[in-house]
């Protein structure tokens, strides 16, 4: 995952311009703007977060004024408006979760990570914070980790142990195959 | 055992696909709509079913749908909510993980009865791995020619899309979720309009929840009296609680409306009973935003009758001593939590999840989570309660949508139930930060009307 700076021109490529493209099919002509949540979301997979730049380039493509896209990102809870850790675990923090120990597993990966919520770790690879209901209270506590929303159940602290350090290795191992 | 419409097949493996789930019966519901019913013929039944709409507000659905407008040259949208954001509620991540196809089968029948063309399904933008699911079994609906030009040769086309949402909350509100498919923050709108004449692109919408759409595809297979047989006074068929909380077997459990609420904790085929030997304290019912009750009032009826899942049992007594059925977010809690703690929690979501657009939500919503927040952690004041009464008052029935009475209600009723736990935030507030109020007399059974009245 590539991140932007502010000064890179940014080009999409052809394959996320194909897919743009197959969105706009889906709303009448003259609705096109209907595609900015969509399309936002395929950005915010291949850049890691929506930088202003990149909104404003969404903004070009739909014919938006730049405006039209801020305020709709600003909104939306799962744009990141700066980069997160590639890594992004979001722990459901409402009510349901916290009868079954949610608070607990917060806690604990703070601990774990030794990054506070919404910070990253010193070699970018994570970051948590908390989130509202993710809409599987019976499952709690759950975590998901963006920009996959791979999705984790029952959560205990050894299984969030274990699930930081299989990320951990995962990434390093493709590490390797590239050197 | 119940009987199960939607459930019944959800553990058959395979049932995600297509040709399992062909197999199993599905799509009988289309060709049978299709071929032999006209549309009013197919609204006409989903009225007689007495379905209720099951996103939260209860609204029968076949009189939502004769409602929708049918102007000349003017395309009509079918919306499903699949925002499911409210706290407590995960049956409709239940039913499109595991059973995609009964949706798409319940929303081409809908489409059709609602002439619509072109129909989308918004889902909350978390649940991707759902949305991939679903985009799955659109396209495998379509090799399968349920879809697309000219369905099954009736000369019925229609177009199915998954929309996805951004994460916010208020999107489940349905003129938020119009917004926010027409690309823009979503802010309800002003009713009216309804939708119904006025929605998506400014033309004629429904917006259903998933569970009301896939409940049309038995509706259609069996008839709407077979249907309506299964119930409870105006409260008929099945519905899916998602329970959750302290109990020993969460998840999401499809039951015949009308079940005693005591046999859907304690039965061994519904909740199986408090985790962990754990007394019950209070349940919040129907999702987040209903009132909450403690163990007696939401056994019993204070005439001493068992209270039942259905939409009038539970909402039997009002404010005082009611709640609602809702989305069916059913949340338990044993004796070791904090009522105080968990509607600080609540009122800290409905603070995030406020949209902004009304004063008395953005700032009351902000003011009610300050002072549970200073309540919970030891700095409260006796007046705080009184305080947080008078707001959970000014913002009800004040604002443009109901997510201000949603954010209301749960602290209201906390503090109408639960008075004492929240003095002894303030009386003990240094204990209360360390352990929590206990069952107190909660779990006691309620004193009959008469012993009261005699006294
Ligand atoms: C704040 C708020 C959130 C809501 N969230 C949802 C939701 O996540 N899913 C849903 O189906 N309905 C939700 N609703 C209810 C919808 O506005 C609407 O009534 C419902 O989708 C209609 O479908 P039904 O008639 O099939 O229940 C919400 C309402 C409010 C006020
Ligand atoms: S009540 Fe709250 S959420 Fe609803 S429109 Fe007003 S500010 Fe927005």
């Amino acid at each position: 995952m590539l991140k932007i700076s502010e000064t890179d021109e940014i080009i999409f490529t052809p394959e996320l311009l194909v897919k743009f493209n197959e969105i706009l099919l889906r709303y009448p002509e003259d609705r096109q703007k209907s595609a900015l949540l969509p399309i936002l979301h395929l950005v915010q997979a291949e850049y890691g977060w929506v930088s202003s730049p990149l909104m404003d380039k969404v903004a070009d493509f739909l014919q938006l004024k730049p405006i039209e896209v801020y305020e709709v990102a600003t909104f939306y809870s799962m744009f990141f408006l700066k980069p997160p850790g590639k890594y992004m675990l979001e722990v459901c923090r409402t009510g349901p979760c916290c009868l079954v120990g949610a608070e607990k597993i917060m806690k604990h990966i703070e601990e774990k990570l030794n990054v506070k919520e919404g910070e990253v770790t010193a070699d970018g690879l994570f970051s948590w914070r908390g989130v509202e209901c993710l809409a599987a209270c019976g499952m709690g506590p759950v975590l998901q980790i963006a920009p996959e929303y791979t999705f984790y159940e029952n959560l205990t602290a050894a299984s969030v142990d274990e699930l930081i350090d299989r990320l951990r290795l995962t990434t390093a191992e493709k590490a390797q195959i590239i050197l | 055992m119940g009987r199960k419409l939607l459930l019944e097949n959800i553990n058959v493996p395979g049932i995600n696909s297509f040709e399992v789930y062909r197999k199993h019966g599905g799509y009988r519901a289309v060709e049978k709509a299709l071929k032999t019913m006209s549309t009013e013929d197919v609204v006409e039944e989903v009225k007689k079913s007495g379905l209720r709409g099951r996103g939260g507000a209860g609204f029968p659905t076949g009189m939502k749908w004769s409602f929708l407008a049918k102007p000349e040259g003017k395309p009509r949208y079918l919306v499903c909510n699949a925002d499911e954001s409210e706290p407590g509620t995960f049956k409709d991540r239940y039913l499109m993980t595991h059973i995609p196809h009964l949706l798409i089968e319940g929303m081409i029948v809908a489409s059709y009865a609602l002439g619509a063309k072109t129909s989308y399904i918004y889902v909350r933008g978390e649940m991707m791995p759902q949305i991939r699911i679903l985009e799955r079994a659109i396209a495998e609906a379509k090799a399968e020619g349920f879809l697309g030009k000219n369905i099954l040769g009736t000369g019925y086309d229609l177009e199915l899309y998954v929309q996805p949402g951004g994460g916010a909350y208020i999107c489940g509100e349905e003129t938020a979720l119009i917004e926010s498919l027409e690309g823009k923050r979503g802010n309800p709108r002003i009713k009216p309009p309804f939708p119904a004449i006025s929605g998506l692109y400014n033309c004629p919408t429904v917006v259903n929840n998933v569970e009301s759409i896939a409940a049309v595809v038995p509706i259609i297979n069996d008839g709407a009296e077979e249907y309506a047989k299964l119930g409870i006074g105006r409260s008929t068929g099945t519905k899916l609680i998602s329970a959750s909380g302290n109990i020993k077997n969460p998840g999401v459990y499809e039951i015949e409306l009308g079940v005693p609420v005591e046999e859907f904790i304690y039965s061994d085929e519904y909740c199986g009973g408090m985790a962990n030997g754990k007394r019950l304290k209070a349940v919040v019912a129907g999702g987040s935003s209903v009132p909450i009750l403690p163990a007696n009032l939401i056994l019993k009826l204070t005439t001493g009758e068992n209270r039942l899942m259905s939409y009038e049992s539970l909402a039997e007594g009002a404010f005082a001593s009611g709640t609602m059925m809702g989305s069916g977010g059913f949340v338990v809690f044993d004796e070791d939590q904090c009522i105080v703690r968990n509607t600080w929690n609540f009122s800290r979501f409905y603070h995030h999840e406020s949209c902004g657009q009304c004063s008395p939500c953005r700032e009351g919503t902000g003011w009610m989570e300050k002072v549970l927040h200073r309540l919970e952690y030891g700095h409260g004041k006796l007046s705080d309660l009184d305080l947080l009464v008078d707001v959970a008052k000014k913002i009800e029935g004040n604002t443009i949508c109901p997510l201000g009475d949603a954010a209301a209600w749960p602290v209201a009723s906390a503090i109408r139930h639960f008075r004492d736990e929240f003095e002894w935030h303030v009386s003990h507030a240094e204990e209360a930060m360390g352990r929590n109020y206990g069952l107190a007399h909660y779990a006691d059974p309620l004193p009959k009307a008469e012993t009261i009245a005699a006294n």
